[in-house]
């Protein structure tokens, strides 16, 4: 129970973190093109939040073993991984339609932790994107992949959904599509 | 009555039925004919970055071979650089050298274009042989999936074992930081004639894009 409710509360911060982050990210860009004046008022009075969280394997171990009712779709991803940002797209759609159910998205970005601030913070403003993002600095990745799933070799795009709960999950290492997205939802989802 | 069973059990646990069939579904040859551990390895002749051709039987003299599948336009085989070229140095002379395969098509990254990946080798000295899978044959016959990916084979008489699979270290990031040297070890291992402790190992990497067969 109690580990529930941090997983509540660290979902929706995180949730908050990320969309409240997103209009000064927006700001700063119009005002890098326009008024250099404006950038740094947005600044000064807010500390630039990063649109993306850096999170070591224990947070994802929480999400894993949490036990909530809440399904989980955790996309392991990277801004090299060209199938990976094709299909970002559809994880976003999902996030859009799915907003009124017990749905949340994550995803995992593998770009290394010295690629954050100069490669993934402005891809993830560039493509506007609203669903959760976690940097996982574990650079030992043979100590976790097995963890996430036995069946994954490593390779990118992989997506876990998992509702800890009503113990379902479906992995897949391989690209999707919305529909496909969709429809292995709707294992998990009354709608 | 098995295939129902076998049905039964899929739905009990879930989706993980759908995840395995999707998961064969995707690479239907490779799960049934990728080398494990102790399999012998068929031979195989590729084209180098020069025109020549090089054969596994050409290394029949060498106590064994670290195969690894790379390409030039992954992050990971991009950090994996220097270390690939440090562990050629390391063990070449020891009879244990490292051999480059690129299964990139180079349709899909202009990065693998041969000329590109000749300028490459001249520019940045390649002393290990660079081959070129370009057919991607070779992988498909290891059941590589992702770059870098090694192989450590152990040669007994001509006939080429595979005695490791997976990452070269744990740490693709920081050398500075790696604690264990998978690779290394291994080949360390079966030079003083001992048995490889870590056999298998998996690593996060750019997942190899098949041709459509």
């Amino acid at each position: 129970m109690k580990n529930t409710l941090i997983i509540c509360i660290l979902s929706f911060s995180v949730q908050a973190f990320s969309q409240n982050t997103a209009s000064p990210a927006k700001g700063d860009f119009i005002a890098v093109a326009g008024n250099s004046v404006k950038k740094e008022k947005n600044i000064s009075l807010k500390p630039k939040a990063s649109a993306i969280l850096e999170v070591k394997w224990s947070a994802l171990e929480k999400l894993l073993n949490s036990n909530t009712d809440t399904t989980y779709i955790v996309n392991f991803w990277a801004t090299w991984c060209g199938p990976c940002v094709e299909e970002l797209p559809y994880f976003e759609q999902l996030n859009r339609n799915f907003a009124s159910q017990k749905v949340r998205i994550v995803l995992v970005s593998m770009d290394f932790v010295q690629d954050k601030d100069k490669r993934v913070v402005p891809f993830i403003e560039h493509m506007k994107i609203k669903s959760t993002v976690w940097l996982l600095n574990e650079p030992d990745a043979n100590s976790w992949i097995d963890r996430v799933d036995p069946s994954w070799s490593g390779a990118l795009p992989a997506t876990l959904i998992l509702n800890t709960k009503s113990k379902k999950r479906a992995f897949y290492e391989k690209s999707l599509n919305y529909e496909s997205l969709a429809h292995a939802l709707g294992y998990f989802v009354e709608y | 009555m098995k295939k129902y069973a076998l049905i039964l059990v899929g739905l009990l646990v879930g989706l993980g039925a759908v995840t395995t069939a999707s998961g064969l579904l995707t690479q239907p040859a490779l799960a049934a004919d990728e080398y494990r551990i102790g399999d012998a390895v068929k031979n195989f002749r590729l084209k180098t970055l020069n025109g020549g051709m090089v054969s596994l039987s050409d290394f029949s003299d060498q106590k064994g071979v670290i195969i690894i599948f790379t390409c030039n336009h992954c992050p990971f085989s991009k950090a994996y650089e220097a270390r690939i070229g440090a562990l050629h140095r390391k063990f070449a002379a020891e009879g244990f050298p490292v051999v480059v395969v690129n299964p990139s098509d180079p349709k899909t990254h202009e990065d693998d274009k041969i000329e590109q990946l000749s300028f490459l080798a001249r520019d940045k000295g390649y002393t290990y042989p660079y081959l070129v899978d370009d057919t991607q044959t070779v992988a498909r016959a290891f059941g590589a999936n992702r770059t870098p990916q090694a192989y450590v084979l152990k040669n007994t008489g001509g006939t080429f074992t595979v005695q490791y699979i997976g990452t070269l270290d744990d740490n693709p990031q920081d050398p500075a930081n790696v604690t264990k040297r998978y690779v290394e070890d291994a080949v360390t291992n079966l030079l003083a004639g001992k048995p490889v402790v870590i056999t298998t190992t998996k690593a996060i990497g750019c997942a190899i894009k098949w041709k459509d067969a």
